[in-house]
């Protein structure tokens, strides 16, 4: 990663900031500070840390994820994640399965951002075995992964907003994410775990009908986020719940691996889709929306301009689509890859996903390994959560986005 | 839209402003129960996101009175078994069940729960089954089942209580004293 990126002090004129909501209390607010704790509990009250155990049954840890949190008073003095309650052994499982059998597990492994999920492994593969994408393919692929982002931004919007109390979005964001997941069922019949984007190329072609349910959904999506806006950006509670809190500098972030929307929430637009480009994301006109605060508000204005660049690259590749082909015509059973390995990395949902996939001549890959966003992105909670009081905990592991599937693997 | 159910209680006399029913109180309470499920908010994995679908407005599980979420087993008496369960959250899973209040009902969403499902082989860590440490009245099959599925899961829990009853139900809590 080159650390020597020029970040700029100032936002950059995107095209999103139309979205923003004119609430002058953005700016009224001026946001929270972290509580310093004290050194020496030398004072003449004796205080106790008080050990509080949240989780894994808990409604706001997004999963099964556990927290011993240790108190000082309501402030968290410490904050220490056990991991593990939803390990599968994904990688274990890949490597006794063919190449091919490999892509399915990944929809379980990140359930709320399936198509990126499958899309590096299928990469990944079709590296390894030297195999030609047709064209059509890449666009489709395009097309379902930035549907599949603007889908998962959704959801988190709704949870995120449930978490600091505002369970009207939740609604909201499943009602919209219903019509994204309508056309995902129209191309490959499944509402969560797609297994659409497979090596060398997609399962099935789209259809007509398809096309018309993306098209009539962007229509209505920049007026949906605007009612986001007026909701849940200029309501002062919420201000008041996130502006601030949770902050970490550029420096933190990338010391602890962060990536995806909480890295460009520190200021640094760091977006594979740009800085490493692959599939035929150069051929679409897109920006990376940053912000400089790095506080939860940060973290929540970035993924609501994502979805909006999302819808312009969506549009951009459903008007492109080339003729062709939407897979290779002829493909082996059981592939068998030349002995190499490789790493792939694409921008998912929550930030960067790789896959490092060696081969040792035969059907199943020797050795995989999923280098998983959650995962990175939920280390750096112990030093984001430290003084802060325990009600903002519920805040900050929100602003992470993490799926338990994609941190335990 | 809702399940009513009108032969349910007989009636015996009509005057204006209500009716008379006469009922026994086995019949009411599993009347009450059955109309009022209130699920655990237990979310183990992929299959959990579709429980949340079924709850919001395309689905709206509230027509069948079974979307009181509730985030204390002291609380509910349905659990979902949304997801995989793993060797670390088996007794997690059990001590849940345990704390709920009789009488409680289990479905087993999803291939996982019901038997490992797609990680039943090669994986070390993956319960192959939630019946394996707590008794399950539903099973739903699918990877994750379509919201669809959960709500006729519950009908089908429903037509089970109603069978049943509720107060001549055995407790289902092994004590492990």
């Amino acid at each position: 990663m080159s650390h020597d990126t020029q970040i700029k002090k100032e936002p950059s004129n995107l095209s999103s900031k139309q979205f923003r909501t004119d609430s002058p209390l953005i700016d009224q607010i001026p946001g929270r500070k972290r509580q310093i704790l004290r050194e020496s509990p030398e004072s003449e009250l004796k205080m106790e840390e008080f050990l509080l155990n949240v989780g894994p049954q808990h409604p706001s840890t997004h999963g099964v994820l556990r927290l011993v949190v240790a108190l000082e008073g309501e402030v968290i003095k410490r904050c220490d994640p056990d991991l593990g309650y939803l390990h599968r052994t994904f990688e274990k499982i890949s490597e006794s399965r063919s190449y091919q059998q490999i892509v399915p597990f990944t929809d379980r492994m990140d359930y709320l951002g399936s198509m990126n999920a499958n899309w590096g492994v299928a990469v990944a593969v079709e590296k390894l075995a030297k195999i030609e994408v047709p064209e059509r393919a890449e666009y489709l692929r395009v097309i379902v992964s930035e549907l599949n982002r603007i889908a998962s931004h959704l959801m988190w919007m709704g949870a995120f907003g449930a978490d600091i109390g505002a369970v009207t979005a939740f609604l909201y964001g499943f009602r919209e994410r219903e019509l994204i997941l309508d056309m995902f069922e129209e191309i490959c019949g499944s509402r969560l775990t797609y297994g659409y984007i497979r090596v060398g190329g997609v399962a099935e072609d789209i259809t007509p009908k398809f096309d018309k349910l993306v098209r009539e959904f962007l229509d209505i999506l920049p007026a949906k986020l605007e009612d986001y806006h007026n909701l849940i950006t200029g309501n002062p509670i919420f201000l008041e719940r996130t502006r601030g809190v949770g902050a970490i500098t550029l420096e933190e972030a990338i010391s602890y691996g962060v990536t995806g929307p909480m890295l460009k929430a520190c200021g640094m637009p760091w977006d594979l889709r740009k800085e490493e480009p692959y599939s035929v994301y150069p051929k679409f006109d897109f920006d990376i929306p940053v912000y400089y605060n790095g506080d939860c508000f940060d973290r929540f204005r970035v993924r609501m301009d994502e979805m909006v660049e999302s819808a312009k690259i969506v549009i951009q590749a459903l008007d492109g689509l080339p003729e062709g082909d939407y897979k290779v015509k002829k493909l082996a059973r059981n592939i068998k890859p030349p002995v190499g390995d490789v790493y792939v990395r694409q921008e998912a949902p929550r930030g960067e996903y790789g896959v490092y996939m060696e081969s040792d001549g035969s059907t199943k890959p020797n050795r995989v390994k999923y280098r998983t966003p959650s995962f990175s992105n939920l280390s750096i909670l112990p030093l984001m959560t430290v003084g802060w009081k325990i009600a903002d905990l519920v805040a900050i592991l929100g602003s992470v986005d993490i799926v338990l599937g994609d941190v335990d693997r | 839209m809702g399940v009513v159910n009108d032969d349910m209680f007989p009636k015996i006399e009509k005057f204006p402003g209500g009716e008379i029913i006469i009922t026994s109180l086995d019949k009411f309470f599993t009347w009450g129960t059955k109309n009022s499920l209130w699920p655990l908010g237990f979310g183990l994995a992929c299959c959990a996101i579709e429980m949340m679908a079924t709850l919001m407005s395309k689905f709206d599980l509230s027509r069948f009175g079974a979307e009181v979420m509730r985030a204390s087993p002291r609380q509910a008496d349905l659990m979902i078994v949304a997801g995989t369960v793993t060797e670390k959250m088996a007794p997690r899973v059990k001590q849940l069940y345990d704390q709920m209040p009789e009488p409680k009902y289990v479905i087993a969403m999803g291939s996982c729960a019901i038997g490992g499902g797609p990680f039943y082989y090669d994986s070390y860590t993956v319960v192959k089954g939630v019946d394996q440490i707590i008794p399950v009245d539903v099973y739903l099959p699918g990877c994750p089942p379509r919201p669809e599925t959960l709500i006729d899961g519950i009908l089908q829990l429903q037509k089970k209580i109603e069978k049943e009853g509720v107060l001549r139900k055995k407790p289902t809590t092994v004590d492990e004293a």
